[in-house]
């Protein structure tokens, strides 16, 4: 694997840290009334979309869950735009006709932002397919929750992958809860990395809250993806420091599991390599986040300012 | 207070974590707040000194939106907006009467292009083809066109199609574009779905379509909304087709008719072929639509044969149906299977009661050819529609809701729908030809509309 730059690690730090602040502004935005419905935060598990991010190539393909802000930021997409699709604004992504479960941004090959949970799995595999069919290089990463797998399609999917050997990387978040109800209550079977095993899929796991850890497992499956040998799976062990969508208060853990993960903060240790590789100075650090802090202000001050769709708007693009 | 669940208009605040003068970070913990449902705890977005504290704690009901502390440069004076009310993102919109334009087609989707007439056609082949010959024919026209075209399905290569329907396609164009798959809709057509979202053009065949109900999340939350909800970037050029109801005694589980279920769906397109020849002109519409399709076919109407017009870009509208017979004194619309048996009825109507009906075949269910069934009851002023689906919320209902609203007055008795049995399909032969609209169902009812005991 290529040594990371000095510049890859400003990269990583300020990717994990936009992904944060946005975040915070869309709980705030959700507090005021200016963002609706179901809002789903990545807050905790950065480490995971920009370890992955690392390692990709423009014309790679992904596909997410409902919990997709932060995917898409790590796909270079504008905050101001994901935000006004929060907001449900005609600058938003989908034209404030999706909201946060159902982003997409074709041109940066980024195809969702899927609401039903385990449904994204047979269509990245489909993408990918589509990437081998027209004899492409490119790979599809497909983002699955633990919740989704234990759900059927998933296994289709994965049996589909591997026998028509398709460019596909699984990438499963485990956050430890499919919505309230943690890992060792919904899946027989703790090692869903495991779970390609019997289609001959190989799998690991990897600390998801270590970014670097993330990018080394996500180098090494690309690569053997890309070079044509079939599907591959990582399991990220990460934890959403929120409940799972904007009004759940996560009853169902203690305090003291989230304070624990607080300790092993993703975006703390890139800081903290930052520093000792003395790669950037305390203040250069201050810096950055001041910056991100304004970039996402503005991306809120934005989105709120954005007019709402055209009441037209509501009869089109149903078809083509 | 922040709003914290959705249905959340205020708030206790259980516990401050912070004190005036302390100096907050973005993401810190500022307070506890007990919602409707639970209690939280809320983070700072912005940095500063806590300035102010504008409720203590325990403090109840405080309405949403209602400022709580005041975070900010202590030497900067900090104008308060003591309540912000949230903001009624829309405001009661008054309740307009303009039901028919929500149900309308827009302008643009109005298709001018009429249906051909087959009587009409120059370039009927001699020769009369299979259903199962001219879908076949059709499917490998478009594959020679264009290279992102591919079927999949289960038994469509080296079986040759569970009904022969893409026999000799696995060997003109090989095992890259005519894949056999495991027994696994949900999955296959989710990969089809995703295919079809980066640009190729799936044709999928469901050996029947009994079996796209394990894959029905995927055909209607994934590629018929994701045009939408993706604000026009995304769109889903696939074709699913396949058997559609009732075969010969193979019971309840392999004999439902989905047409309506379909035909609800905003996004898709449905489509029901008759004959040979609507069959290749629809399917090459349907091929080359950019939108999902559903391509209902029927088991048995696969044997029957006709002329069909081999021109490789012959094509019929989607959109558009097609008046089979002309008459004067009621109309017939129907589709698929059904078009057979009413032209039956039609005859015995004629010679038995003198009455000579007109009969639509719809070819297409969604988007409805409304302009032309109305143009037809305008003139005979009754109308029975025929088809096989079961009765409730049945295409038929769809109809006689249209005209009752836009034909009310050329109505000269009650709309009329023929249907199966409100039942699951039984097995024994009697009860199976019990359950089916039968000639002299649609003979009975073409007398009640026109009060002929």
């Amino acid at each position: 694997m290529k040594k990371l730059q000095k510049a890859d690690y400003i990269k990583m730090y300020s990717f994990m840290l936009k992904i944060r602040r946005f975040e915070e502004r869309a709980a705030q935005l959700y507090g005021m009334g200016k963002i609706g419905g179901f809002c789903h935060l990545y807050i905790g598990q950065e480490a995971v979309v920009v370890g992955i991010l690392m390692t990709i190539n423009k014309n790679d393909s992904v596909v997410t869950t409902y919990r997709d802000h932060g995917h898409m930021i790590a796909r270079g997409l504008d905050p101001k735009r994901i935000m006004a699709e929060l907001t449900g604004r005609e600058d938003g992504y989908s034209a404030g006709k999706g909201g946060s479960m159902h982003m997409f941004s074709k041109e940066n090959n980024f195809y969702g932002g899927h609401g039903i949970v385990g449904a994204q799995v047979p269509i990245g595999t489909g993408i990918a397919f589509t990437h081998k069919y027209n004899g492409e290089k490119n790979i599809c990463r497909t983002y699955i929750g633990d919740g989704a797998m234990n759900n059927g399609q998933v296994f289709e999917a994965f049996n589909l992958a591997a026998l028509w050997k398709l460019p596909v990387l699984y990438i499963i978040e485990n956050n430890k809860y499919g919505m309230g109800t943690s890992v060792d209550r919904a899946a027989a079977g703790l090692d869903l990395y495991k779970r390609g095993e019997a289609f001959g899929i190989p799998g690991e796991k990897v600390d998801g809250m270590n970014v670097f850890s993330v990018i080394e497992a996500a180098d090494k499956a690309g690569k053997y993806v890309r070079e044509g040998n079939g599907p591959y799976i990582i399991e990220v062990q990460t934890y959403r420091y929120r409940g799972h969508s904007m009004s759940d208060p996560a009853k169902y853990r203690t305090k003291e599991e989230l304070d624990n993960y607080k300790q092993t903060d993703p975006i703390e240790i890139v800081k903290a390599e930052i520093l000792k590789k003395k790669i950037a100075t305390n203040d250069e650090i201050e810096k950055i986040n001041k910056d991100i802090l304004e970039e996402i202000k503005n991306a809120a001050e934005f989105a709120i300012n954005s007019p709402f769709p055209k009441d037209s708007e509501l009869y089109t693009d149903v078809y083509l | 207070m922040p709003a914290l669940s959705p249905t959340m208009t205020e708030g206790n605040l259980s516990k401050w974590l912070i004190k005036k003068g302390d100096t907050v970070k973005a993401g810190d913990l500022i307070a506890e707040i007990e919602t409707d449902k639970a209690t939280m705890e809320v983070e700072a977005v912005d940095e500063g000194v806590v300035l102010d504290l504008l409720f203590k704690e325990g403090e109840a009901n405080i309405p949403v939106n209602k400022a709580i502390a005041i975070i900010g440069d202590p030497n900067e004076k900090v104008e308060l907006k003591k309540e912000a009310p949230i903001e009624k993102v829309i405001e009661e919109k008054k309740i307009e009467i303009n039901i028919e334009t929500k149900i309308e087609n827009k302008k643009d989707d109005i298709i001018d292009t009429p249906s051909p007439k087959i009587e009409e056609d120059r370039n009927l082949s001699s020769e009369e083809i299979t259903m199962r010959q001219a879908l076949r024919d059709t499917m490998a026209e478009e594959m020679r066109k264009d290279n992102k075209v591919f079927i999949l399905g289960e038994e469509v290569a080296e079986y040759q199609g569970a009904y022969k329907v893409t026999q000799g396609l696995l060997e003109e164009f090989g095992k890259e574009r005519v894949l056999d798959t495991p027994i696994s809709e949900h999955g296959f057509t989710g990969l089809a779905v995703g295919a079809a979202f980066k640009g190729l053009r799936p044709i999928l065949e469901f050996m029947t379509f009994n079996f796209s109900m394990q894959a029905i999340d995927q055909i209607i939350n994934s590629a018929a909304k994701t045009l939408y909800m993706s604000g026009g970037q995304i769109n889903c050029p696939i074709v699913f087709r396949g058997p559609n109801g009732a075969a010969a005694q193979v019971a309840a589980q392999h004999s439902q008719d989905f047409s309506s279920w379909y035909s609800q769906v905003p996004g898709l397109k449905v489509i029901a072929p008759s004959t040979p020849y609507n069959a290749k002109g629809l399917l090459r519409s349907a091929i080359s639509d950019p939108n999902p399709v559903i391509f209902l076919e029927n088991e048995i109407l696969y044997g029957l044969k006709g002329p069909v017009n081999n021109d490789i870009n012959f094509s019929i509208p989607i959109g558009k149906a097609n008046i089979e017979k002309e008459g004067k004194d009621l109309t017939i619309v129907t589709y698929s299977i059904m078009l057979q048996k009413s032209k039956e009825a039609a005859l015995r109507l004629k010679e038995e009661y003198n009455l000579d009906a007109e009969i639509i075949d719809l070819q297409t269910l969604r988007p409805l050819d409304m302009e032309t069934i109305l143009n037809s009851v305008k003139k005979t002023n009754r109308l029975i529609t025929v088809e096989e689906s079961w009765p409730f919320g049945s295409v038929g209902s769809e109809i006689a809701n249209i005209v009752q609203r836009d034909a009310f007055d050329y109505l000269d008795s009650p709309v009329i729908k023929v249907n199966s049995a409100d039942v699951p399909m039984p097995y024994a032969l009697s009860l199976e030809k019990l359950y089916l609209p039968q000639v002299d169902d649609i003979i009975n009812a073409a007398k009640k509309v026109s009060y002929i005991k």
